[in-house]
């Protein structure tokens, strides 16, 4: 086993790095935006001089006091964001002048109506459709109703100008995000699934992003050249597991350790934090607002409906990740994810042919013994 | 040479010793240590045989307890190992319906006894050996007596999933009048209507190995095989599946 390059650390602690610089960027008079999804616009934030920041929802810790009001059976995801509003025990929550979500699911959308009594809310209307012309747009619409309210609330004028920069930041982020998540192509990969993860998710607390992508650089520059140099950690014939699904951050990613401890290695992730986000860029040729109603209407989340994008998506990921077998994770009381594994196992066995298996989870530690079992099986089975 | 392979399930710990055949094999309660019920079965198949550790090839360890071990060359998901056990029992074996103490599983294998596909319960004792002794506890009846029953009477509707609500029910029942005999065979509808569920997840495809604890049922296997419309086999080794499977990968490699 190799170390990873030092530059690796900077991402693990993002996150609670991320509480201090938020602290200081707020004193310094910054605004800050929470986001909840990966449906929010950031480039429209970012030209407004507000800085987007992903709000807390991946530990198991509020849920307790988010059950209070809302129904146990829920997806943890959503009981987790909440609980976190209602305690104030996330730091983003806190600093943030603003709060944008959007109507992806029923769950999400309901909980916001109880979480704007904690914090000013502004909830864009997605439609649940990505091929029409009206949803187009509907959605263009929100796009515009976004920027009026941000440039309302903090009195700033958002002019093209300023968002085809925001644009182009964001896409060379994405595009180094892709870069480095594409390391995960080469056989053996050079970092485990864990580390894709924990940089990606990292990502998401990196506010400077001039500097993120700097940061990246060099990163993917140390690993890339221990590689050439011959650096294997990971065995070349482990196999090679994709995950789809819900988003997989903090307390989920108990299912990426057990695929580990099997013996698999995940070589990508098509969840939130990773493909589903990064792969379409923007469009920088067109009229900004277009551009990005373009982009964000077209991800391939299950709350679309059909939703055929997300198989496009995942036939593609399998032939160019070699992908052994897929992982669909659905947390526990997310409808739209649980329905799909049906339309996902069948063309993943039947259309690409390499076996698939679905794992229902929260974000509670007490199906440790059983993830072990079930994707040990399948690790076995590959 | 030998290899034993051990199967240390939530309730039951199963062991069999092996040399391309079934020399013998052991069990015993799991309790509440289950490195001990292993380290108990494995020293029990080496004394009655009058053999010596060196003579073991491998010891291959599954089952839930299979991570508590110290004694194991290697360990293996019962799932796995339950594909190997049922197409040594019959090679002919393409699903195999498990239900054990604590879990219950489909898996589907090929004619070399890999595995294609496999579903499990989700983290709830419907279905599974745990709701049958839930439930029949409140019954005062050993469950080893069920298949001794009446067959010819009507069978009660138990429609709660979770084990806790059934056993309320099966207590409202009895108040009611309804007859212990009546009761458990809804018990037995409910398993088998649980395990249903969990088979319409996967192409269940002849021929079909039933194992597991409640594989020593045939009033549980009668039931299944009419609900499913198909026949289902047991074998006198189907409780030690698991085991025996393990015992092979270990003679194997």
């Amino acid at each position: 086993m190799t170390k990873l390059p030092k530059s690796f650390d900077e991402f693990s602690n993002a996150k609670r790095e991320g509480f201090l610089k938020v602290k200081e960027l707020k004193e310094q008079g910054k605004d800050i935006i929470g986001t909840y999804c990966t449906y929010t616009p950031k480039e429209l934030i970012m030209a407004a001089g507000a800085i987007p920041i992903g709000l807390c929802g991946t530990s198991e810790e509020p849920i307790q006091e988010a059950e209070k009001d809302l129904p146990r059976n829920l997806c943890p995801l959503i009981k987790s964001s909440y609980g976190f509003g209602v305690t104030d025990t996330c730091p983003y929550f806190y600093f943030s002048d603003l709060i944008v979500g959007e109507t992806t699911c029923d769950g999400k959308k309901k909980m916001y109506e109880l979480l704007k009594e904690k914090k000013a809310m502004h909830v864009m209307q997605l439609p649940q459709n990505n091929e029409d012309k009206e949803s187009f747009n509907l959605w263009k619409k929100e796009m515009k109703k976004l920027k009026e309210k941000l440039e309302k609330q903090f009195d700033v004028e958002i002019t093209d100008e300023k968002l085809k920069e925001a644009i182009n930041l964001r896409n060379r982020e994405r595009e180094i995000m892709k870069q480095f998540y594409e390391l995960g192509t080469l056989c053996p990969p050079p970092i485990e699934g864990s580390e894709i993860l924990e940089v990606l998710y990292g990502a998401e607390f990196k506010f400077n992003k001039e500097e993120h992508i700097k940061e990246m650089g060099s990163l993917l520059e140390d690993i890339k050249e221990d590689y050439q140099q011959g650096e294997r950690k990971i065995a070349e014939d482990k196999p090679r597991i994709l995950i789809t699904g819900c988003p997989i951050a903090g307390d989920s990613e108990k299912v990426v350790k057990a695929i580990e401890n099997s013996g698999g290695v995940v070589v990508c992730f098509e969840n939130c934090f990773g493909v589903k986000a990064n792969e379409e860029l923007v469009a920088e040729n067109i009229n900004p607002i277009d551009a990005l109603t373009k982009k964000y209407l077209n991800i391939p989340c299950s709350v679309m409906s059909p939703n055929d994008g997300r198989l496009d998506l995942l036939s593609e990921l399998i032939d160019r990740y070699q992908v052994d077998g897929v992982v669909d994770i659905a947390l526990q009381g997310c409808h739209t994810y649980n329905i799909e594994t049906a339309t996902i196992k069948e063309f993943v066995n039947n259309e690409k042919n390499i076996s698939y298996t679905n794992i229902e989870t929260d974000y509670s530690q007490t199906d440790t013994g059983q993830l072990a079992t079930r994707l040990g099986a399948f690790i076995e089975m590959l | 040479m030998y290899s034993i392979g051990i199967d240390i399930g939530s309730v039951a710990t199963k062991a069999v010793l092996f040399n391309k055949r079934i020399v013998d094999k052991t069990i015993t309660p799991t309790g509440w240590s289950p490195k001990q019920a292993g380290q108990q079965c494995l020293k029990k198949l080496l004394e009655t045989n009058n053999l010596q550790k060196k003579e073991i090839k491998q010891v291959v360890v599954t089952g839930y307890g299979r991570i508590s071990t110290d004694f194991a060359d290697k360990i293996v998901t019962e799932i796995t190992c339950h594909a190997k056990g049922a197409h040594f029992i019959d090679e002919q074996i393409r699903t195999i319906i498990d239900i054990g103490g604590e879990d219950s599983k489909a898996i589907n294998i090929d004619k070399e006894g890999n595995v294609t596909d496999f579903i499990m319960n989700d983290k709830c004792a419907a279905g599974t050996g745990k709701f049958l002794e839930v439930t029949i506890n409140s019954l005062g009846i050993d469950i080893a007596d069920i298949d001794k029953l009446a067959q010819d009477i009507e069978p009660e509707e138990i429609s709660s999933m979770c084990a806790v609500f059934a056993e309320s029910e099966v207590t409202s029942l009895l108040a009611q009048g309804a007859s212990k005999k009546s009761i458990i065979l809804g018990i037995i509808d409910s398993i088998a209507s649980k395990t249903m569920i969990l088979l319409g997840k996967i192409d269940t495809r002849d021929k079909i190995l039933f194992t597991g604890g409640l594989a020593q049922s045939k009033r549980i296997k009668e039931v299944l095989s009419n609900k499913l419309d198909s026949k289902i086999y047991t074998s006198d080794h189907s409780q030690f599946a698991g085991a025996l499977g393990a015992a092979i990968i270990g003679w194997n490699s």
